[in-house]
């Protein structure tokens, strides 16, 4: 897997992705690609057409008539547990008849043939039958009905209510927001190898190999030892394959049982974004209580998000989004609830940001809305609200290492904000029909898994005779860099050059019980394991390399540029290979395990207390956009962003995730947006009609600086998480188009932007303010 | 049965034993040509592309970006195609473009990036310095990077050497880039390719339930999704006299068959609305597919061509085995995805008049399209605008036309006959406005609410007196 440029000088931090060459040369092996055995068998799934209802019959016969047809799957082929969730076990894998059907898509069989073409022509022929009942497609109706998943969850710290009732103003108001699809390039792919004994090799593109194969052995009701699960690489991920690649690599494994052969399973584009879930939509409901400087003296806040038909990961997310409630800003007095409302669509799941940016929406909407009702600037809004060192957030953690004021400072004047301003007022001075808005905005992120066990990580390294290693480690690549990082820091701890080093694919024979490549917390786990592992043998190679040198003090000797020697000694150097091959001669061991445990991190749920952060992540971000009044049209001038990635590992691949997480982020709360049919059928289920960011959205002037020699105290190397913060900095976006609306009206005031801010809803909210007295329109996608 | 040749990445290649519409993407992973990749098997993700060698404009080769989803295996028999394998045979040599995007960071999880190298590499061989700018990218999505390295690697390249192999191959004269005459049985299916409108007659009274494939970027969609089992295409791609393009003083005529591209590029400047519109439909990889005639007789309400050509007055002229006629375009569409065609007759030609402006008279008009998306997406509403004004600014002559308000593409016939004879003014145009808004009554679907249309299609209106009397904003639609 380790083809790559090699122009590059190694000591330069700026490698490109460690696949690269494999990338663009088409080179690179993804699940789908793998040269697959020559009795692999393929799939094709039969579809429910209700959201919700009963299945009352299911007759599988008829698809035996197509030739090529070798089984079909149904409930009663599975030996082991109809039941596939992570976290709950609500997620039926396949109906009986009887049971209910919970969304529009539901697979109710799969069909296993000879070639695709048979498959699809099978499932094609089975006949079912369902009641139909009225589905639940929104938060709201979810609400009215009391359809929930789970308890409630509350986060408080002070007195929100007397807060409020002192505050000398007060504001009320709901936010809702769209989901949104992964939209990974690759969809989900899985294909399983029967092996001896009920074993079985499983190639997967998940993000957490360790569930999938607790999935696998699940459904198959043996023991996870017989279960082996690898992942190449992903061809995107997002979060879409942290949960959601179980059930498809489960359906290959249950045939593959059932036929003895290989099976593939891949979902075409349509089903993966009718069957899979998405970006939990949420509706905040909030009173807030500030002051007349616009500081925020009480905040009482109701999270509902949309979890679909089972819970998957929808209260963890959901938490993750009640801890970003406050983004930057110190709220003394403040609570949180929190439910996940069940409705009948596929079950919703992880999204880079977890919830983060949902949160992150609601309070920033606030913070705008408290800034208009004062007619205060709403960047000054922001920046006398943030965390001062030490404060403590609404779940007890102090903020401490706190860059956002540095981190704001230096976009300020990098950017000379205060003419951007002025020139924007000038020219909306100017111009009647279109108008330019501008917006600031800072990202405070929560790094660790916030259920605290998950944040350990393993590593596996082994050398062999002629001086090459193998690297292996818990947490996969779904396109972030996380390999590119991972050799470099072995390639740093053993002092080699990284084409030493092959990096082999995620496997759960390699290092067991791993947590999912998540929260941003890829290279900071698997980074500190990987180093471990590292040091545990050049530990022992220094004792070798001592005794070769004729020293005594092996702790002391240097290993650099693929050689051992004594400090002060760099003429008197030995060679890495001939430490390798006299260790073997000396019986020493050339193959180490790594482990890491993120220390001091503790979250009570029960409380809403704790110090679920190893620490926080900074940025901000300023964006300028022009909007068209008469369409709603809009376009992204220019966007600076200044962020905290400490010292980074690299620079290529951390400018990369920032760049790639904002436009992402920028697609969800501008273009994207899910609409459903009344049947619950989605009706965006393809790019063709939704509509992910092209290279034509990204703005010319797009300008990224990361802040200097800030090495993050107790982290690989001084770098800090960035696969997830970067995302959030797109709110600026929203908060700029929002800026133009305003400015399209007479008076400063309040403008309600549904998310996405489609060119239909930003029209929307002008012709509201050209004529006020039109009643809002509650713009809500999926409604 | 003929066998299937074509050569690929610089070799004579022998189709193997599928059915002649398979789209090439699918044959070609079964080929283990795996670096192309399905993202969506709708032409829309760009995953797929790869380079098929075609005659330009111009006359001479050129490396045209394709979605291979889209092209049925047979339509390139007998010519020529590039995929990402092609272009570094040997390890550790990358093609220029490859190295450029290794190098700038832009490919991260790489499941896309097979794709933009394709159309990188394409429009760097159509580029006088090397460089490849972004309208390349239009038909490729990367959900990883927010495509700032593929810009940055796309804008440092350098020309290519004259001993460029892919280079030297364009400028090759003995293997011709234009499609040649065809017809292969296999799997039930029959794929023929004449070469005269006589021989279309012929082989559709062969076989009446035919369909006829020009670019194939609908038909090939329907066939990937099951809704549409043609048991015989028949292609377009080699009929001559549906390639004509021909510009006099008094008119601009275009066959049917000539893709979007190359009317692009040839009618560039010509028609100001029909340059407008041409920018902002779909992708480099549709447009060198998709014909002219396929964009009408599809009849799709949210066509980009026909509000245009609706506004520039265009004539269609259409040709059967009993003979030619002609209709105008406004009579063409009869309800939804329903035309004037009668069975086995297709467009030969759309002919647009030019008219001259008479002195102290002007001629104003725009094209704008509103979507979700400014690249590459489908219209919400498209209208395009055309009004004569005399010496005094009285409108002597209007055509609206909108795409996405009804059924078809449609004329605001009430709306033109209240401007005639009117100044052009606030008043005028506020008159209009109310009138436009009324005589349509849209539908609400996923691109937008009938309450949104109704108002663009007023404010659309409006938006065209402005932007007349002041300079067009840089502003999508």
């Amino acid at each position: 897997m380790s083809e790559r440029p090699n122009r590059q000088h190694p000591e330069d931090k700026r490698q490109p992705h460690e696949s690269a060459a494999g990338h663009v040369s088409g080179r690179a092996v993804y699940t789908d690609d793998q040269r697959l055995p020559s009795d692999m068998l393929h799939t094709w799934p039969v579809l429910s057409d209700v959201a919700h209802g009963v299945l009352e019959t299911l007759d599988v016969a008829p698809a035996y008539d197509v030739p090529g047809v070798v089984t079909v799957l149904s409930a009663d082929d599975i030996p082991g547990d109809n039941e596939t969730g992570p976290l709950r076990h609500d997620e039926i894998l396949l109906p009986k008849e009887g049971d209910e059907l919970s969304f529009f898509g539901q697979p109710l069989a799969w069909v296993v043939a000879d070639t695709e073409a048979a498959a699809r022509e099978g499932a094609d022929r089975v006949v079912f039958e369902c009641e139909s009942y009225r589905p639940i497609l929104s938060i709201r109706d979810a609400i009215d009905a009391d359809s929930f998943h789970g308890d409630p969850h509350l986060m408080e710290t002070g007195d929100a209510d007397r807060a409020l009732r002192t505050a000398p103003h007060v504001l009320a108001g709901d936010v809702e927001m769209n989901g949104q699809d992964h939209l990974y390039l690759e969809t989900q792919a899985s294909w399983a190898l029967p092996g001896e004994a009920d074993s079985f090799e499983v190639y997967s593109s998940t993000q957490h190999p360790s569930e999938t194969q607790a999935i696998v052995a699940r459904v198959l009701g043996i023991s996870k030892n017989r279960v082996v699960v690898t992942c190449l690489r992903m061809g995107g991920g997002f979060g879409g394959k942290e949960s959601q690649a179980n059930p498809y690599a489960a359906i290959a494994a249950l045939a593959a049982y059932h036929t003895g052969q290989p099976v593939r399973v891949r979902l075409d584009r349509g089903q993966d974004m009718q069957l899979t879930g998405k970006r939990h939509g949420f509706l905040g409901r909030y009173r807030v209580g500030f002051d007349d400087d616009g500081r925020l003296l009480g905040l009482d806040l109701q999270l509902f998000s949309d979890g679909g038909w089972s819970s998957d990961l929808s209260e963890p997310v959901l938490q993750r989004a009640m801890f970003h409630s406050d983004n930057a800003y110190f709220i003394p007095d403040m609570r949180v609830v929190g439910r996940v409302t069940k409705t009948h669509k596929a079950s919703n799941t992880a999204f880079r940001g977890f919830g983060g940016p949902q949160g992150m929406v609601v309070i920033e909407d606030i913070v705008d809305r408290v800034a208009r009702h004062l007619g205060l600037p709403p960047d000054v809004v922001r920046e006398r609200n943030f965390y001062q060192e030490g404060q403590r957030t609404h779940y007890g953690q102090q903020v401490v290492g706190n860059r956002l004021p540095q981190v704001w400072q230096q976009l300020r004047e990098r950017t000379g904000y205060a003419d951007r301003r002025a020139d924007v007022d000038d020219f909306n001075a100017r111009e009647r029909y279109h108008k330019r808005g501008l917006a600031l905005t800072p990202v405070k992120f929560g790094i660790s898994f916030t259920n605290t066990p998950m944040n350990q990580a393993g590593a596996l390294v082994l050398i062999y005779l002629d001086g090459s290693i193998q690297l292996n480690h818990g947490g996969t690549e779904m396109g972030q860099g996380l390999h590119t990082k991972m050799l470099a820091v072995a390639a740093k701890a053993l002092g080699v050059s990284s084409t030493r080093f092959r990096m082999m694919p995620t496997a759960t024979d390699k290092v067991p019980n791993t947590s999912p490549t998540a929260a941003s917390s890829g290279s900071d786990l698997n980074g500190q394991a990987v180093r471990n592992a590292c040091e545990t043998l050049r530990n022992r190679l220094a004792e070798v390399a001592a005794r070769m040198l004729s020293l005594n003090a092996p702790e002391d000797l240097v290993f650099e540029d693929n050689t051992v020697y004594a400090p002060g000694q760099p003429s008197d150097r030995v060679s890495f290979e001939s430490v390798v091959k006299q260790a073997y001669l000396d019986q020493v061991s050339l193959s180490a395990t790594g482990y890491y445990r993120t220390p001091n991190i503790y979250y009570n749920k029960l409380k809403g207390k704790g110090r679920p952060f190893y620490y926080y992540a900074f940025g901000a971000a300023l964006s300028e956009v022009e909007v068209d009044g008469f369409t709603g049209c809009y376009r992204l001038r220019r966007v600076d962003i200044v962020h905290d990635v400490g010292d980074s590992l690299n620079p290529l691949i951390d400018v990369g995730q920032i760049e790639g997480g904002f436009v992402q982020g920028m697609g969800w709360l501008t273009m994207e947006e899910l609409v459903w049919d009344e049947r619950g059928k989605l009706l965006t289920a393809a790019p063709s009609t939704y509509k992910i960011p092209t290279i034509g959205e990204v703005p010319e002037h797009f300008n990224i600086h990361l802040l200097e020699h800030v090495p993050q105290p107790g982290v690989i190397y001084g770098s800090k998480a960035v696969g997830e913060p970067p995302f959030m900095l797109a709110l600026s976006v929203r908060e700029a188009l929002r800026d133009a609306v305003v400015a399209f009206g007479e008076e400063p005031s309040y403008v309600p932007l549904a998310a996405p801010a489609t060119p239909e809803a930003v029209l929307n909210e002008i012709e509201r303010r050209r004529t006020p007295a039109k009643p809002t329109k509650n713009l809500v996608p999926g409604d | 049965m003929t066998n299937l040749t074509f050569t690929l990445n610089g070799r004579s290649h022998q189709v193997g034993d599928v059915a002649p519409a398979t789209p090439l993407l699918d044959y070609l992973r079964q080929r283990r040509l795996i670096g192309t990749k399905q993202g969506c098997s709708e032409g829309d993700c760009g995953a797929c592309t790869v380079a098929l060698v075609g005659r330009g404009p111009d006359g001479a080769a050129h490396y045209q970006a394709v979605n291979s989803c889209l092209v049925p295996v047979a339509a390139v028999a007998g010519r020529e195609v590039v995929t990402v394998e092609g272009l570094s045979k040997e390890r550790d040599a990358l093609h220029p473009v490859q190295q450029a995007l290794a190098d700038a960071g832009g490919s991260q999880c790489g499941y896309c990036t097979p794709g933009f190298v394709m159309s990188m590499f394409a429009a760097h061989y159509d580029s006088a310095d090397g460089t490849v700018d972004d309208l390349a990218f239009e038909g490729n999505l990367c959900r990883c990077t927010g495509y700032l390295p593929i810009r940055r690697a796309a804008r440092g390249l350098e020309p290519p050497s004259p001993t460029d192999p892919f280079n030297e191959r364009l400028h090759q004269t003995d293997t011709s880039p234009d499609p040649t005459p065809l017809s292969h049985h296999a799997h039930g299916q029959h794929f023929v390719r004449p070469t005269s409108l006589a021989d279309v007659f012929t082989a559709l009274a062969t076989d009446p339930d035919a369909k006829l494939i020009a670019g194939g970027t609908d038909l090939v969609l329907d066939m990937t999704h099951g809704r549409a089992k043609p048991n015989t295409l028949i292609s377009l791609e080699a009929v001559a006299e549906l390639q004509t393009l021909e510009v006099t003083p008094s008119e601009v005529t275009v066959g049917a068959g000539v893709p979007l591209s190359h009317l692009k590029s040839e009618l560039h400047g010509v028609f100001p609305t029909l340059d407008t519109m041409l920018r902002w439909f779909a992708s480099t990889q549709i447009r060198n597919r998709a014909t002219v005639g396929g964009n009408l007789a599809t009849a799709s309400p949210i066509g980009d061509l026909p509000p245009v050509l609706l506004s520039l007055g265009a004539e269609l002229d259409l040709v059967s085995s009993s003979g030619e006629r002609t209709v105008p375009l406004n009579g063409f569409f009869h309800g939804y995805r329903q035309t004037a065609l009668e069975p086995h007759e297709l467009i030969r030609s759309v002919r647009i008049p030019r008219t001259p402006t008479v002195a102290g008279a002007r001629q104003l008009s725009q094209a704008y399209k509103v979507g979700k998306r400014g690249t590459d997406d489908i219209s919400t509403v498209a209208a395009s605008f055309y009004l004569e004004l005399d010496a005094q600014n009285v409108i002597a002559a209007a055509r609206l036309g909108y795409g996405g308000v009804a059924a078809t593409p449609v004329r605001a016939t009430v709306a033109e006959e209240m401007l005639l004879g009117r100044t052009w003014d606030e008043t005028t145009v506020s008159d209009a406005k109310t009138l436009l808004a009324e005589s349509f009554m849209p539908l609400s679907d996923l691109r937008g609410s009938a309450a949104y249309r109704t108002q663009l299609i007023a404010n659309l209106f409006e938006k065209f007196f402005v932007d007349t009397h002041t300079p067009p904003k840089e502003v999508a639609a």
